[in-house]
Formats: C-alpha cells, structure tokens, sequence
C-alpha cells in the first residue's frame, strides 16, 4: 500500500512538473456546496473561476497553460468527507493547488491529512480561526480572510484611541463568539486594559435580565456585545439600554448591520464598531466584473476567493512552475510590496510584468496583504453612531 | 444615600425584572396547571398556544395602527386582546373537538392526552410559523418607560437610576387582575365551583349532574384567555418569536411542576420561584455590597454565586429538589 501511495505520489509530482501547454494545469476548488455554508459557496466558486477564466482568456500563463478548475465539497463541518473530497482532487484528479477550504474546522483538517503529506499548497478565502496562525504548514498555506486575532488586535486599538480603558463583555455562546472573545480580552488586557466580566450568551432566548444584572454589576466604560444582530445581541442592547446598564457600545463584526440603526436609532449615538470592509478601487472594480458575469460580487469572501485563485496563478508565473514545492516561496512575494500594484482584471498584465522580470503588488478585490504566516493583514470598516445613523469613519 | 443607592440597583437589576418576568411565567404556569386539573393531561402545546394567541393580537394590532386607532400611552395590543382571545379559544375548541374528545370517549391513559398535545404542538408550531414567518415581530407601541432612569436620577439625586419600562407596570397590573378574576370565578361562581368539583372527583361530579363537556368547554375557553395574555404580555415586555415561545415551554411547567400541578396558587408561587431563582443566584454583587461596606471591605470580585451560564440549570436544580421531597410540589397539587 505505501508503495503504491510513493507511486501515485512519485507520479503525480512528475505531472504536475512536466505540465506544459498541452495538457491543462487542475485547481481544486473545495468549499462548502452543501451544509451550513452553501448560500455562500456559490458565490465564492464562482469569484474563484472568474479569476481562472481571466488568466485562461490571455492564455499567457507559463507561455501558454490553462488552468482548469475542479470542484470539491468541503461541507464545512464533516472533517472526514472534507478530507476524502480533498484526497480524491489530489490523487485522482492531481489538482497542482487548491483554493479552499472555507470553514476553519475543515480546513485544518484537510491541511494536515491531503495538504502537507502531499505537499500542495492550499490558500483559503474564508477560514477565520486564530488556530490555523500557528499551525504546521510547510510554508504551504495562506489565507485571504484575517484572523479573528487580528481584530482583537482592531478592536483594542479603537478602544484606546477613545481612551476607554475598563470594558465589560459579552458574546454569544458558541465558536465564533468564544474565540473572537478571547481574542479581544487577550489583546486587551495585554495592551494595559481591564475586561471586567466576559460573560456568555444564548441565542434566541427572549429574557437577558440576568446577564445585564451580571454585566452591570462588573461595570465598565463600555460593553463590548460579540454576538449576532439577528440573535441575542439585539437583545442585550435593548436590555442594557432600558435598565440604563450601559449607553455606549463596542460592535463587532457579527453585529455591525443596518438593523442596529433600525432597532435603536439614536439610543446609541456615540456607539462604535467595526467589521471587514475595504474601500480599495479593487473592491469596486471586481464587484462590476462579478455583475458582467451574473453573479453578486457583494457576497461574503466572493472577493476574496477570486484573489485567492489570483494569487496561485501569479505565484505559479513567478516561480516559473505550477509545482507546489516551487511555487510556495512566491505567494508572499507577488501579495506584497514592492511592484506594481495590481487590481481586478490586470492578470494578464501582471503576468506579462513577472516574464518581463518586474515586480508586482497584489492589491486585488480586497486588498490583499499577507502578514506574519502567510494570512491576509485584514481590512476594517469603522463605523459610529451619529444622530441615529450608521457612520462610517474610516478603513484601518 | 449609600444604602438607598444598594438597594435602587438591586431593584433595577434584580427586583423589577424578576417581579415582571415571574408574573409572566405565573400566568403561563396557570394555563397548563388549569388543563391538568380538569383534563388531567401535561398540555404540551401550551407554548405554542401562546404563540398562536400573540400571533393573533399582533395580527389585529397592525391592522388597528393602520385604520389610525391607538390606546394613548397605552399599547394597542391591550386593545387588540379580546380579538385575540376569540380566535385562540376557537382554536382551541376545535383540536378538542377533532382530537380530544375522541381520546376522552375511548377513555384514554393519560399518556395518550400527552403524546396527542405533542403532535398538537408541531401543528400549531407549523401553523403559527405559515401565517406570520420565523422572524422576530415588533409590536410595542405608546410610551416606553413609566419612569425611565434618567428621570429617576434627576428626581431623586441617587447616583444609580431606576427604570419601569410600561410594559412591566402592564404585566404585573394585568397579572393581579387576572389572577383575581380567575379565582373568583372558581370560588364564587356556579360554573367555577361545577369545575372543582370535577377536577375533585369526576365520578361524583357526573353523578350529580354536570354536565362534562360544558367544563371542558369552559376551561378550554379560559385557558384561552391566560394563553393569550401571557403570551402578548410577553411579547409586549421583549418580542414576539415562534422560537422562543417554543423554549418558554420548560421554564413554564417548572413553575408549575414546583408550585403543584393542578394548584392555581401553587402555579402563580412557582411562576415567581422559577423568576426570581434565575436572576438572584447570578445576580453578583459587587455594586451593592460596595454601596453597603465600609470602603475597607469592598469586594475586588464580582461576587457572583454561580455565573449566569447556570441560570436555567439553577430552576432545575430547585425542580429536582422539590420532587425529591415534595413530589405534589410546594402546594400539594396532584402527584405528577
């Protein structure tokens, strides 16, 4: 059996190094088709193979290798069909990269059983957890999403520069909520802050007396709510606010949303927050491409899987092969400064520049950045609340 | 001031959303209490009665506010109420007729009544999700606040505030009235005392000539009534989601489980127990004892007995303990 495993592998790598413009060059795709993901995976796929048709259309990658996307179901919670999907993309079908997976849990997964055995690189649009920045990598993933470290990092800085100096907290009771929680005490308390209480929640009951009684109690400048807007986060607003609990408050990403400025109106004037947004010309440009090709550009990581894909196909450009060992060293290089900065719709240029031995910058649809492990720097959208209107203040 | 400062916050946080809370359970509680003593069976569908009775309020509320009626600083759900009610009891007599009464004439274990109201349960939980959608629905409207905590600072000077939203001062005055109600109509009335005698003995009651449907038609009218204003008291206090009228359904028949099944009073103390048990026990203290102590002896901890993760493990704790030593709850109702 292991020999045959060396075979296949021994096989697979001379494919993938031999590939010329005959024979087209596989990438995986796996997300989430099914499970709890699936209204957002079709959009990701699609940003991704939008970048893939851009690059196949000039037809200059390599001199002259298509790219040819292969699907795979991640379901975004089942590890083990993850990995199966993951392993069968790479034997069988002997994809060179992979542009996936989106939920963390599965990613992880698919990174330490298929990825690093196999030695294919793997950059993902959408995994979040602070987990995958000290993971085992090889140097062969990436992300195009932040991690939810980053902003605890965002979070404590919008804090301080209101010279809010004692917070209290409450998030909602499950991964995302605990971890991103975690994140902003952790980065807090390190810059000299004090998190007087980091309370739990539940979602969808309609009674959160005793968790203000609790926060209140603790006290605090401001109370930082790391919930859903949709589900109890709401809630606890309107209870703080009521028992004159607490009148300015910190929202995270789950909870900056029109539907504050509907449920409160000017209650929370003088509230702030932030969540993922950026205002590059990158942003714009790909959303127009997105709606040429018929589908919603606006739509949650549909940017950042289109850079995501981008970023294999230039990496590979630059190493001067679509063989994962080769290619890994390049991914940073081609993010980052120095070059040309590079937007929506310029691969072909981008290509051209790296044959032509220049440097570039991948800015992309969302200003890409990768930092420290290979993980995207994250942009942010601060926003307040002035005169019961969503304001937003500036990008960081 | 120190000390009344102690006790403002204790009221803010504690006290008045306990009291507000607990009223709504104690009405609840009575619904499914009622149906046990006189049909003998645990009604599971009461949550979603209630659902259904809010769902009807919020309906002709809306249509109200659209023809211009308001109730002055009042809601306009008050006002709606009895529409409510009307569509809710109707309801009602029609799953007695059609699946009821059938399980009655064969003389059915109580078992059978139960697994039958859980099946009326996702009926009502489907039929209450196809009319007016999962979501959350607002419909609050007149003054927000009897006394908001601004006020109540500039009035008194305290440096804590208290707060009274309108629709906790509601709740408890419509508690007080409903519960007045229903127990003069069960002590007083002709009807009321027909009804006590079954639930006392139903052989006895029958053969003294009364006549069985026309009390289960009449309780079914009256669970009506308290299903429906429990349950727009408690969409007035927070807001109305099927979802979460669905999980009222465990905090419910703990009250009424602690209390006595089948034991009005039994259910409105339980309804109170369950409230006030949830908030105080993870109620921390800091503030208050730091108003009350001497500044050498404020706590540096919150001074929380359990954290407020525990709240719903604390009512069953107290459930479990109840059983254990009370098996017919505080006021001897029927063994369960």
């Amino acid at each position: 059996m292991k020999k045959l495993l060396l075979a296949s592998a021994a096989t697979l790598a001379t494919t993938a190094a031999f590939a010329d413009g005959h024979s087209p060059v596989k990438m995986g795709i796996i997300l989430g088709f099914t499970g709890p993901l699936e209204s957002l995976a079709p959009t990701m796929a699609a940003g991704a193979e939008l970048a893939i048709s851009e690059v196949n259309a000039a037809g200059t990658l390599l001199d002259g290798v298509q790219i040819e996307p292969v699907r795979g179901d991640s379901t975004c919670i089942d590890a083990a069909a993850a990995t199966a999907a993951a392993e069968r993309l790479v034997t069988s079908e002997g994809v060179a990269a992979i542009m996936g997976a989106d939920c963390s849990g599965v990613t992880g997964s698919i990174l330490q059983n298929v990825a690093l055995p196999n030695g294919i690189v793997m950059i993902s649009p959408s995994a979040t957890s602070p987990g995958l920045s000290t993971a085992e990598d090889n140097g062969l993933f990436f992300r195009t999403a932040p991690s939810d470290a980053r902003q605890g990092v965002i979070v404590t800085e919008i804090l301080q520069e209101n010279g809010v100096n004692e917070i209290a907290m409450t998030y909602t009771n499950n991964d995302y909520g605990k971890g991103l929680a975690d994140a902003i005490q952790a980065n807090f308390e390190a810059a000299g802050g004090t998190v007087t209480i980091n309370a739990a929640h539940e979602d969808g009951k309609a009674d959160y007396s005793a968790e203000i009684g609790a926060l209140s109690a603790a006290g605090g400048e401001v109370l930082v709510v790391a919930g859903y807007v949709d589900q109890g986060g709401s809630g606890i607003v309107r209870s703080a606010l009521d028992s004159g609990a607490f009148d300015t408050f910190y929202f995270p990403d789950g909870m900056v949303s029109q539907a504050l400025e509907d449920n409160f109106g000017s209650e929370i004037d003088g509230s702030y927050g932030a969540n993922p947004g950026t205002d590059s010309p990158g942003a714009q440009l790909f959303q127009e491409m997105a709606t040429a090709e018929g589908f919603d550009g606006t739509q949650p990581f549909s940017a950042e899987s289109y850079d995501a894909a981008a970023l294999i196909m230039l990496a590979m450009e630059a190493a001067g092969s679509t063989d994962s060992a080769d290619f890994k060293d390049h991914v940073m290089h081609v993010a980052n400064a120095p070059g040309e900065q590079i937007l929506p719709g310029e691969l072909a240029k981008a290509i051209q520049i790296i044959k032509d031995g220049g440097d570039i910058d991948y800015v992309g649809a969302s200003a890409v950045e990768l930092i420290g492990p290979g993980e995207s720097a994250g942009n942010y959208r601060q926003i307040t609340f002035t005169d019961g209107t969503l304001e937003v203040v500036g990008y960081r | 001031m120190e000390p009344l400062n102690a006790f403002v916050t204790f009221a803010n946080f504690v006290l008045i959303p306990a009291t507000a809370y607990g009223s709504q359970l104690a009405i609840g509680a009575l619904g499914v209490t009622l149906i046990y003593g006189i049909l003998r069976f645990s009604n599971f569908a009461h949550g979603d009665t209630m659902a259904f009775g809010t769902m009807a309020v919020i309906l002709c509320t809306w249509g109200l506010q659209s023809v211009g009626i308001s109730f002055g600083p009042l809601p306009t759900a008050l006002l709606a109420l009895p529409v409510g009610i009307a569509v809710t009891a109707l309801l009602l007599i029609v799953t007695d007729k059609t699946v009821y009464r059938f399980y009655r004439a064969k003389k059915a274990p109580p078992v059978t009544f139960v697994i039958a109201s859980l099946g009326v349960m996702f009926v009502m939980n489907g039929l209450v999700r196809f009319i007016i959608g999962v979501d959350d629905q607002r419909f609050a409207d007149g003054e927000r606040f009897v006394i908001s905590v601004r006020t109540f600072r500039e009035m008194t000077g305290l440096d804590e505030g208290l707060a009274i939203r309108t629709s906790q001062a509601i709740t408890v005055v419509v508690a007080v009235i409903v519960v007045a109600a229903l127990f003069w109509f069960l002590n007083k009335t002709r009807t009321g005392k027909s009804m006590r005698a079954f639930s006392d003995n139903e052989d006895l009651a029958l053969l003294s000539g009364i006549n069985p449907e026309r009390v289960v038609f009449i309780t079914w009218l009256i669970v009506a009534g308290l299903a429906t204003v429990a349950g727009t008291l408690y969409g007035l206090d927070k807001s109305f989601k099927p979802f979460t009228y669905f999980q009222l359904l465990l905090p419910i028949f703990a009250a009424a489980i602690v209390g006595g099944l089948g034991n009005p009073l039994g259910a409105i103390a339980g309804g109170f127990l369950i409230a006030f048990a949830e908030v105080t026990i993870t109620y921390p203290l800091k503030k208050v004892l730091g108003y009350l102590l001497p500044e050498s002896l404020e706590p540096d901890g919150l001074v929380q007995l359990l954290s407020t993760d525990y709240k719903f493990a604390v009512s069953f704790c107290i459930l479990l303990i109840v059983l254990l030593f009370r098996p017919t709850g505080l006021f001897a109702g029927k063994s369960v």
